[in-house]
């Protein structure tokens, strides 16, 4: 019914949504949301390509949890990041954290 | 057109739409909520393409444990809610220009695959996909390794953040 | 005969005839999935409105009062009442509050109550969906309350909504690990996630086989409820209403109804995971007889958590988040790993069932003996003042 194509075009359009938001925002808490739409967007087609080329073999799905588990570790220590530089610099601006050592 | 093709066009129009929505809005607390619309959209694609038990552990760590950290973290770091800054920064052209190109390039590669217009081949109604997948991430010749790897990168990830995010001892 | 044997099936049965007839395959099947939906989903807030009379009777008697027994025979129209009280108070939304989040939390809390319904077996064919992770799924919708929450305490410019707001959500997302993690018990038990899979299987209540488990479930779900012990969430005297001070109206009825409406499809869930489900003498001839099983069995889970409500005192958030991390986490660990272990050791033979009962109550007593020793050696000395002159009367 559905073709493979349509599942890799809306996960190519996603992702490009995702590298728009990790390159021009400035708010560092929303460029983090933009890697978990880029996140997603690889999720989809992983198992989009499980579901139509190779159903019988399970590594599609397993892939996919890894993934998963890459981004909840990923978001936590980034956040974590994010909110120790908040309280050092008062801002989360990614223009004005630019200094390695001050 | 199937019910099957509608239901897949509306959801993808729902996950663009709120995906470019987040990512234009200079209220992130309004960002956050489009990005669970989006994590929603998300996990009934997988639904569509039979891997419920994805579907539901999507909701599950995305939605039940990122998006509300991320709703925290926003929370936290605002401080001052009236205040609305510009949320794009200035070489927001570039990045148009450049995410633009590599979804259009992407789209175009694959346009020249000659399978891609392929349709799913029939699943066995009678397949347990849960216990094959349980039994793929732990048997030795499956993807154990990756699965531990996974673990302990999950438990360095727990402890790195508590040590990060703890309030430093104010010194004398 | 065969009517009466299986109401819902013979109804069911006929209007799909009647709609194939009419209209192509798709169409039908889908006005069907949508008669379901709102054959459940009202079954669900119908029965809100016996709920919160029951539990105001039940919570009167336990403080030696009546309750109320003015509107109606038995006070049973006072629900009614209630609610065309909260249908005419104004709707105030607070002046900088931001509307779309204020609006949307009040519906988000009560579709999150009323999504668990779907997958909840009420006898055998009886059920909304029959999925595959049906226990995976419960917890999954859970998370949409968590985000009504955030969304709620937000949305109403107020500081107070806000630590709220916060304070409930670090509870309800601590609360959620033991509480995971004790929902694998009866999935190891059974060998499967579908909730059906869940009842039939129980040829020996759960309740049986992981006790303690029972406890940790019952225990986690009332914090994760709101429910006092653990209810400093929206306690009047803690901090004005928490994260719902600025809801008034329907939508204060809205969260008002979602809340009892989760009590007590905790209880159904306590029945289903536990007790043994719709399971029953005559179930399996008369699915009717299945699903007043079930009822009765949540109201006994429900029954637990009125009683403990009127009972027991509130706790502070730091003991609360101490008793999580510190006892309840840890212990629903050891339960899981010591049920895989006698599962798989005794698989099959007959010995499982006290093996697994010997096993629990070892955990137990060792938990016991560790906690004693633990309190033993934080407890500080007793604090004894300097005599101090008092006035004395002349």
């Amino acid at each position: 019914m559905i073709p493979l194509s349509w599942y890799l075009y809306l996960s190519a359009g996603l992702f490009g949504l995702g590298l728009y938001g990790v390159l021009a925002r400035k708010n560092a808490i929303a460029i983090l949301m933009g890697v978990e739409l880029m996140l997603n967007a690889v999720n989809i087609n992983i198992v989009a390509f499980w579901r139509y080329l190779t159903p019988e073999n399970m590594s599609g799905q397993a892939f996919a949890v890894m993934v998963f588990a890459v981004a909840a570790a990923e978001v936590a220590v980034g956040l974590a990041l994010v909110i120790s530089i908040y309280r050092r610099r008062k801002t989360v601006d990614a223009n004005e954290i630019n200094l390695m050592k001050w | 057109m199937t019910a099957q093709q509608g239901v897949f066009l509306f959801i993808s129009f729902v996950i663009l739409f709120s995906a470019y929505t987040m990512v234009t809005r200079s209220n992130l607390v309004h960002a956050a909520l489009f990005l669970v619309v989006t994590l929603f959209g998300v996990a009934v694609i997988f639904v569509l393409l039979d891997a419920g038990f994805l579907a539901v552990v999507q909701v599950l760590v995305y939605i039940g444990a990122i998006a509300i950290l991320m709703i925290f973290a926003v929370m936290l770091t605002q401080d001052n809610a009236a205040k609305q800054q510009e949320s794009m920064n200035l070489n927001y052209g570039w990045a148009l220009l450049l995410s633009a190109l590599f979804a259009f390039a992407l789209i175009v590669m694959l346009g020249q695959w000659p399978d891609i217009g392929g349709l799913a081949p029939a699943l066995d109604p009678r397949r347990d996909t849960i216990a094959e997948l349980g039994s793929a991430l732990v048997s030795p010749d499956g993807y154990v390794i990756p699965f531990e790897v996974a673990s302990v990168l999950l438990l360095a990830a727990l402890i790195g953040a508590l040590v990060v995010a703890r309030p430093q001892k104010k010194d004398k | 005969m065969s009517f009466f044997q299986d109401p819902v099936s013979a109804i069911s049965a006929l209007i799909s005839n009647f709609l194939y007839t009419l209209l192509p395959q798709a169409w039908a099947h889908l006005i069907m999935t949508l008669l379901g939906v709102v054959v459940v989903a009202s079954f669900g807030l119908i029965i809100v409105i016996f709920l919160i009379w029951v539990e105001r009777k039940i919570a009167a008697r336990f403080q030696d009062r009546v309750g109320p027994n003015r509107a109606g025979p038995y006070g049973l129209l006072q629900t009614f009442a209630d609610m065309v009280k909260l249908l005419t108070k104004e709707d105030v939304i607070p002046e900088k509050a931001d509307r779309l989040a204020f609006n949307i939390a009040p519906i988000l809390s009560v579709v999150a109550v009323l999504l668990i319904w779907a997958v909840i077996p009420f006898a055998p064919g009886w059920i909304g969906t029959d999925l595959n992770v049906g226990v995976l799924y419960i917890a999954a919708v859970g998370s949409f309350g968590i985000l009504s929450i955030l969304m709620a305490g937000w949305s109403s410019n107020n500081k107070y909504a806000l630590l709220g707001a916060f304070r409930a959500v670090a509870q309800l997302i601590s609360y959620e690990v033991p509480m995971l993690i004790t929902l694998m018990v009866p999935v190891l038990l059974a060998r499967g996630m579908g909730m059906m899979d869940m009842v039939r299987d129980q040829a020996v209540w759960f309740i049986v086989l992981a006790p303690v488990s029972a406890i940790i479930f019952l225990v986690s779900s009332i914090a994760e409820i709101g429910r006092t012990p653990f209810d400093l969430l929206e306690a009047e005297s803690e901090i004005v209403a928490g994260y719902h001070t600025e809801y008034t109206g329907m939508k204060f009825g809205l969260f008002f109804a979602a809340e009892f409406l989760h009590a007590f499809t905790i209880g159904v869930l306590f029945a289903i995971l536990f007790l043994g489900g719709w399971r029953g003498p005559g179930a399996e001839e008369f699915p009717l007889l299945g699903v007043i099983y079930l009822m009765l069995k949540a109201s006994v889970g429900y029954f637990i958590v009125m009683w403990v409500r009127s009972t027991l005192p509130r706790i502070r958030i730091d003991q609360m988040l101490a008793l999580n991390w510190k006892f309840l986490t840890p212990l629903s660990l050891a339960l899981l790993i010591l049920t895989a272990i006698v599962e798989k050791t005794f698989e099959g033979n007959a010995w499982r069932v006290p093996a697994l009962l010997i096993g629990n109550v070892i955990v137990l007593i060792v938990s016991y003996y560790i906690m004693r020793a633990a309190s033993r050696r934080t407890s500080k000395e007793r604090v004894t003042f300097k005599k101090r002159p008092v006035a004395k009367p002349a």
